[in-house]
């Protein structure tokens, strides 16, 4: 198994903490992992992307333009990273701020209304962690035990209290993902 | 016991220092490999080890530093990216003149001048060619991962104290800022000053009454007695050539294609193998480790043996590419490719190179 996957979206909406929470879910169980960000100037204020590679062999190139998954959170996202879908690969967004919804017919597509129903939860910050739980729902990739020793790897430790609120956010996720479009 | 852990490469390098038993770090902070002056004045060795870290007030110092440091016998690293690398290249001449054994890394991004803060390959010359003025030559030991950045740390460190010797690990943006499992090695405890001394009968530990001298310098005005100097570092860099080359072969067994290079191009190159077999396309991958020794000897070997051709695949506009062809001694076709100037190639580019360029052309 080996899952190719870019994140992208705004600096600040935990694109790269995703990615790393992810990551260190493969690592607990026993997977190769590889997080590559864009680490540029656009960083700064602008969008923000990182592709994650889960597998089982030895990861060859971190980075990609052809992706079996994609999460996209914005519209220039959107717009750069749609056409770098696999045929037959998924596509998982946030209709938050589209304007512009993907148009592939070749493609598996997905929406998590992250923003809505982190606000809802009272906490805009778990925000990356509901649309995890949708991305788990639709590719379970790791296991879901996997992610909270992931979880409890990647945060440092006084905020280890959080650890159930993120669960939480990730159960939500699972239960909201909406199919828009999926093939036979 | 070995420990597990998900870091960027720059981290990894830092990490190592400290578990290598480093003296000393001094450094200068550059995009894209601050994380190592961050992660080393976080994580605060200097508590735990003793381990010495001071960001300099430059480049030139910091290098200046490392050539003090060396002379003491001590273990002593310092890193930077591309430019501030060329500053310190004064320094790399001198203490390969000195004879002192030094680690250091470069992050390199694109250039020339200030160039981009993104990942490249463009300092392949700089490195093996010399760099810094005189007939010297450095290791250049070239990681193409994260668990590579922590363990050439340690390599390299044997290296330079073998040979007395600048050891560089040539790494880029990409391995730098990139997140990988690593597997870290367990500490080795920093020498003693009286271990030094036992140890190192070169360093300058403080003269006791009855012994000789040690003087640390890379200048004689004597030409006789420098050109003897320089023989005796020939031989050296010969005995290295001899017994020190490191590279992988990925997939060459059958191949009749060869992409050659290091570091992240090594990475892209690889998913351009699988993609070429998934065509029916036999191609492997020729992986430097070292690039000074060069594999020339490994790379001429193979030339007979049923290879239609050499791409050459570096993000720069062709360095490695020349080593490559004087290795093959023009046995077997020989190109390049590779995006610059911050451009980091796909691997569906690179197979679209070796279609054009080396099986098509």
């Amino acid at each position: 198994m080996t899952e190719e996957l870019i994140i992208a979206g705004f600096g600040g909406q935990g694109v790269l903490s995703m990615g790393k929470i992810l990551a260190y879910s493969g690592i607990m169980q026993d997977q190769e992992v590889s997080w590559m960000p864009s680490y540029g100037p656009e960083m700064r204020g602008g969008t923000a992307n990182v592709t994650v590679i889960v597998s089982d062999e030895r990861i060859s190139s971190p980075i990609l333009t052809i992706f079996d998954s994609a999460i996209i959170l914005n519209q220039q996202s959107m717009d750069k990273f749609e056409s770098g879908v696999r045929p037959g690969g998924i596509l998982l967004y946030d209709p938050n701020g589209i304007t512009r919804h993907p148009e592939r017919k070749d493609i598996n597509i997905y929406q998590i209304e992250g923003a809505r129903l982190a606000a809802e939860m009272g906490n805009t910050k778990i925000f990356n962690m509901v649309v995890l739980g949708a991305y788990l729902k639709i590719k379970p990739v790791v296991k879901m035990e996997n992610v909270i020793r992931g979880l409890k790897k990647s945060l440092p430790e006084r905020y280890h209290k959080l650890i159930p609120l993120n669960e939480d956010a990730i159960n939500m996720g699972l239960k909201n993902v909406i199919a828009v479009q999926e093939l036979q | 016991m070995s420990e597990l852990k998900l870091m960027k490469g720059n981290e990894a390098l830092a990490e190592a220092a400290i578990r290598a038993g480093a003296d000393a770090y001094f450094g200068y902070p550059i995009t894209p490999q601050s994380e190592v002056i961050e992660y080393l004045m976080a994580e605060k060795p200097f508590d735990r080890t003793g381990m010495v870290v001071l960001q300099a007030e430059s480049e030139i110092a910091a290098i200046n530093m490392v050539y003090g440091a060396a002379g003491a016998g001590k273990k002593v690293m310092t890193s930077s990216s591309s430019p501030g690398i060329s500053l310190k290249q004064e320094g790399i001449s001198y203490i390969s003149g000195a004879e002192l054994p030094c680690l250091y890394a470069n992050v390199v991004r694109g250039g020339p001048g200030l160039g981009t803060i993104q990942p490249s390959q463009a300092d392949y010359f700089q490195s093996t060619k010399g760099g810094g003025h005189g007939d010297y030559h450095q290791i250049v030991l070239a990681p193409a991962s994260v668990q590579e950045m922590a363990d050439f740390v340690k390599d390299g460190f044997d290296l330079a104290f073998k040979y007395r010797i600048p050891v560089l690990i040539l790494s880029d943006g990409v391995i730098g800022q990139m997140m990988e499992k690593v597997d870290l090695f367990d500490p080795i405890p920093r020498l003693t000053n009286d271990e030094i001394i036992e140890r190192y009968p070169w360093a300058t530990t403080g003269k006791k009454s009855g012994t000789e001298r040690r003087i640390i310098t890379s200048l004689d005005l004597d030409s006789h007695k420098m050109e003897k100097h320089n023989q005796k570092l020939q031989a050296k860099y010969k005995e290295i050539t001899e017994k020190e080359v490191r590279y992988e072969l990925i997939d060459c067994d059958d191949a009749e294609y060869i992409f050659v290079a290091y570091g992240s191009s090594a990475r892209i190159a690889q998913k351009a193998v699988k993609l070429a077999r998934a065509k029916g396309i036999k191609a492997g991958l020729f992986r430097l480790i070292t690039l000074f020794p060069f594999p020339s000897v490994k790379m001429f070997e193979m030339c007979g043996k049923g290879i239609k051709g050499f791409l050459a695949v570096e993000m720069s506009a062709g360095q490695m590419v020349e080593d490559v062809r004087l290795a093959v001694k023009g046995c077997s076709k020989v190109e390049h490719f590779g995006r610059f100037g911050g451009v980091v190639h796909t691997p569906e580019e690179v197979l679209e190179a070796l279609e054009q360029k080396i099986i098509g052309g």
